[in-house]
């Protein structure tokens, strides 16, 4: 499994040029399932078929990561950005980004009174061109970069750009390599454009139709120094979604959940989210609504080059959902 | 001229009747165009292919921002507020045309002899502005004005000189110019032109449109900012009047499906018809809603750049709107 | 069971935003002598049917009121038997100081929300609001006791039970929408007298105060031919504008704006002047805010409507409406739902 995380955090597949990842898990999932196949958002849906009247489980996962987008290359070769999801100006102070042909880019700004005054209009990236015309040669308006990060493994953690939400698609990896019997459908459903507004998981819903959801992305935690106070912590096993901005999860799904988590002896601590959303939000107001739950990773420093999650965790999740695909539902 | 009608047309939001009533005549008036509204107004204006192509469609919004009559003083003067994203600095002191009469009025506040120095460092609040019909008292005012009557610019569309016109609401008349322009023409495909409405209150419009459609593919035309002004760096301007219709990389609303951005970029290439990217990210269109209908629907946004849009005056080039119809035409043309 | 013992049992009944079901039991007693079928959907909204008398298909009119209240969710515990909590939907954070609240764990729990007595205050700490962040819910238990009883996600409900005020006003807690709910029920007692040729779909809707989803998922399970949204509207108090509230006692408001079917407002108004019935007119520039904003663009897009009644002090457990709003709204819809005909839906479409 921890190569798979390798492999998929260090591929390039910010919001709306998901195709590297998708052909990656592609491969990856193909021999695990009945069906692989993209719609027009380039949503990947794995199909692993059941009995015939089999209920249908969508899992879901995003496969897209922040990113800055080029919107303007001055005549020295220098490049202007915006923001692709929720990227802060200063976390992209002394960053590298790659773009998709692997073009290395680094962070300037101009000259300012105060730090406070950072946005991205006053940055730019230097790609080491010396004008427009070599600049141009390689980057289009238009095309977007991402953190360049390796991946890197200490103890129990792994430190890697982009486990938003990659380690959500190792989970359903994993979940559809360890699930064998299953009395459902299962739809493992690794989404599109989740970073902003939750929007490929909208139209996967809609084709897929499932009878239940359940949405697998990391959450914040409240477990570092003076930190913003939340009850989840690293190490501490899988999260329950209870709430975020986009979903109250539906309380029979998070009572299946508690209970499986329980009855297997799984850690799970409870998620109560003030703030952010999740593919979940899509997935339940589809069609006519689809009771929907979420299984989170506890992750520090989240849309950082540098992002965190303990492996324990992850393993948690796995054990949680294939524990829940494998029994039948209430 | 029909952009000239088109311009001056009311349509605010929710009450699109005078702006729907003029699209829908100038399109009846096009060969083999069916038309259909829905439960919200919007037009939908199909017409058969004549070979096997896809079902594409076309997008216009037809409504505007404008005034909302939302109370009346015993003065007779008009209370009112903003129906879509208005900055209230560009109202004081503008001509409004109230209501489907189009009864004239202007926008007052107090005088600048009667404020505090201090005053003037800030702009007027909504409840500081009103509008003056000239009606004696409240009972008259009720009579001519009821509660919810709606209220637009009182601009007449001019030519500043071949190239350039200033007209309101050109977001997004211009949009529907180009759909009737092209709804003149037989494609192979099957067409769509719908006019949506409610675009400026939150992309309502379209949504619905596009679940009624169903479309294979869709385009969305706007007219959209324009700022290649004095004191706006040149890597800030959103897009640049006279440079061609821009295409949008990405906006808050949609990223577009990037075959078609690459097929209208070869597409212009080859039919040398000049294009730019709309190169802010910010700003909402319906491509947006169309894109997430149903189990989802490629969509791309073409745009006649526009600068000072949402205001009484908005500035277009007349070359960047024939080169948008061109574009269009040309995209229809290869499916 | 009388309309006022209904608002009095709802406005008294838990059902924070996603955790509605305990209202079920309730209204289905209620309504269901009024109605052919009552059923929870997949998100839990609860659709009554009562039938129209006109032959199939039957045009269908769906009423929205949403049963979901504001309220507040654990968040994690503090030593000394305290519980940190969250807002589900809009609060303002100074109302819940020193308010009385029901936490719903294992069992249910009353608990107080702190308040620092001025006696120990720093000077100037009044003039300063209070933040969610350092408020908290003292039960009064011990740590292991409230760890038994008591999870991390677990809602709380504020307690202050309904009262009446003079002239048949009524004080209480969730009267956003709950009263709509009531209205829809006087609505269908009137119907149950009348004729009415349409099938009538009362829809006490969820998750309303969290983004207007339970009509979101319901409208599209149902596609009605109209629909129409009762909720609450601010009522007049001072220091707002006039033209920006609606008189308690004086009727209803009837929505003007965009996401009302300039028809169906039209008839409401013709109505509402033929029967005598008072309303007021709430202008709203933009749709938003009201579950007639989910219905009104679901599928192909739904003839929409909003009724509002004139409630005081919205999003507090004081919230106060005057009952003849509530009978006024209920006989205006009963009456625009006996005058819908297949012309009258079709000519819906025609701009």
């Amino acid at each position: 499994m921890q190569d798979v995380i390798k492999q998929l955090v260090e591929l390039y597949g910010p919001t709306g040029r998901e195709d590297e990842v998708a052909e990656y898990i592609t491969e990856v999932m193909r021999p695990l399932v009945d069906q692989v196949y993209a719609d027009t958002m380039g949503n990947l849906i794995a199909i692993k078929r059941g009995p015939a009247d089999a209920k249908k489980i969508m899992l879901a996962a995003h496969m897209d990561e922040i990113g800055v987008i080029i919107t303007d290359i001055d005549e020295h070769g220098f490049l202007r950005f915006s923001n692709v999801g929720g990227v802060s100006a200063f976390t992209l102070i002394g960053q590298r980004v790659r773009f998709a042909d692997g073009t290395i880019g680094v962070f300037g700004q101009e000259k300012l009174d105060e730090i406070k005054d950072l946005k991205y209009s006053k940055m730019f990236i230097d790609i080491g061109a010396t004008s427009r015309e070599e600049a141009e040669a390689r980057i289009n308006i238009g095309d977007v970069a991402v953190y360049h990060r390796e991946y890197t493994l200490q103890g129990q953690r792994v430190i890697a750009k982009s486990l938003d939400d990659r380690i959500g698609c190792a989970v359903l990896i994993e979940t559809a390599r360890r699930l064998k019997e299953s009395p459902h459908e299962v739809y493992f459903v690794f989404t599109t454009q989740e970073e902003v507004g939750l929007r490929g998981a909208r139209t996967a819903a809609y084709s897929v139709d499932p009878d239940y959801g359940i949405a697998v992305d990391v959450t914040d935690t409240g477990d570092t120094p003076e930190a913003h106070r939340m009850a989840v912590s690293l190490g501490k096993g899988a999260a329950i979604k209870v709430k975020d901005s986009s979903v109250i999860t539906h309380p029979a799904v998070k009572d299946l959940l508690v209970n499986t988590a329980k009855a297997q002896g799984i850690a799970y601590q409870m998620e109560v989210l003030e703030r952010g959303g999740t593919d979940a939000g899509s997935i339940h107001l589809s069609r006519s609504g689809v009771p929907t739950g979420a299984v989170s990773i506890p992750a520090r420093y989240i849309h950082s080059p540098s992002e965190m999650v303990d492996l324990g965790d992850v393993d948690d999740c796995v054990k949680l959902l294939v524990a829940v695909l494998e029994a039948p539902l209430i | 001229m029909l952009l000239a009608r088109l311009s001056e047309a009311a349509g605010v939001s929710g009450q699109e009747t005078e702006i729907r009533d003029l699209i829908k005549k100038e399109a009846a008036s096009r060969p083999g165009v069916e038309l259909k509204t829905d439960a919200l107004g919007n037009v939908l204006a199909y017409k058969q292919g004549k070979g096997h192509g896809p079902k594409v469609m076309l997008t216009a919004h037809m409504d505007e921002v404008g005034l909302m009559v939302v109370g009346v003083e015993d003065s007779g003067l008009l209370r009112f507020k903003p129906v879509g994203g208005i900055d209230r600095r560009v109202l004081v002191a503008k001509q409004v045309l109230v209501g489907p009469d189009k009864i004239p009025g202007v926008i007052g506040s107090k005088p600048i002899h009667l404020q505090k120095r201090d005053e003037r460092n800030t702009p007027f609040q909504w409840q500081e502005l009103y509008i003056d019909i000239g009606a004696k008292d409240k009972k008259e005012a009720e009579k001519l004005v009821p509660l919810g009557t709606t209220t637009i610019f009182a601009t007449t569309l001019q030519k500043l000189s071949d190239e350039i016109t200033i007209g309101k609401a050109l977001d997004d008349r211009v949009g529907c110019y180009v759909l009737l322009e092209l709804l003149a023409n037989d494609y192979d495909c099957d067409l769509v032109c719908a006019f949506t409405v409610q675009e400026e209150v939150g992309l309502r419009g379209a949504g619905v449109a596009a679940y009624a459609v169903t479309p294979d593919l869709a385009l969305n035309i706007e007219g959209t900012t324009a700022s290649d002004v004095p004191d706006v760096p040149e890597h800030g301007y959103a897009t640049s009047v006279g440079k061609g219709p821009a295409l949008t990389i990405m906006d808050r609303t949609s990223i577009p499906a990037r075959p078609l951005v690459e097929k209208l970029q070869e597409v212009a290439e080859k039919e040398n018809i000049p294009i730019q990217f709309r190169r802010a990210t910010t700003g909402g269109t319906d491509a947006g809603k169309i894109q997430l209908t149903k189990g989802g629907i490629p969509v791309a946004g073409i745009s006649v750049p526009c600068r000072y849009i949402h205001s009484p005056a908005s500035v277009a080039s007349l070359s960047d709107i024939q080169a948008t119809i061109s574009l269009v035409k040309a995209f229809l043309r290869t499916l | 069971m009388t309309g006022k013992d209904l608002l009095q049992a709802l406005s008294g009944g838990r059902g924070v935003s996603g955790y509605e079901s305990d209202l079920v039991p309730l209204l289905t007693k209620a309504f269901e002598p009024l109605v052919d079928q009552v059923k929870e959907d997949k998100l839990g909204n609860l659709v009554m049917l009562r039938r129209g008398s006109g032959s199939e298909p039957r045009k269908r009119i769906m009423l929205a009121a949403h049963m979901d209240e504001i309220g507040l969710v654990v968040t994690g515990y503090e030593p000394g038997g305290f519980l940190r909590f969250s807002n589900i939907g809009g609060i303002d954070e100074r109302v819940l100081l020193a308010q009385t609240v029901v936490v719903h764990g294992k069992k249910d729990l009353v608990g107080v929300i702190g308040a620092k007595p001025p006696h120990i205050q720093e000077p100037g700490e009044q003039d300063k609001s209070v933040k969610i962040k350092d408020l908290f819910i003292d039960v009064g238990l011990d740590d292991e006791t409230l760890k038994e009883l008591v999870a991390i996600g677990d809602m709380a409900t504020l307690a202050q039970a309904p009262i009446g005020l003079l002239n048949d006003r009524y004080a209480g807690k969730a009267l956003d929408d709950r009263a709509g709910v009531v209205v829809m029920y006087l609505c269908l007692e009137i119907l149950a007298k009348l004729s009415h040729t349409a099938d009538v779909y009362a829809v006490a809707t969820v998750q309303e105060e969290v983004g207007v989803r339970g009509a979101t998922v319901s409208t599209y399970g149902i596609v009605p031919d109209i629909g129409i949204a009762l909720d609450v509207g601010h009522g007049d108090i001072p220091g707002v504008p006039a033209y920006d509230t609606l008189p308690l006692g004086k009727g209803p408001g009837i929505c003007i704006g965009p996401q009302v079917h300039p028809k169906i407002y039209d008839r409401l108004l013709e109505l509402a002047k033929k029967w005598g019935i008072p309303y007021g007119i709430e202008p709203a520039t933009r749709p938003g805010g009201t579950d007639a904003y989910a219905i009104q663009i679901t599928q192909h897009g739904i003839p929409t409507a909003l009724i509002s009644l004139p409630l005081r002090y919205m999003h507090t457990p004081v919230e106060t409406l005057e009952w003849s709003d509530l009978e006024a709204a209920a006989r205006l819809l009963a009456m625009f739902i006996c005058s819908i005909d297949s012309e009258f839906v079709e000519g819906l479409q025609c701009f």
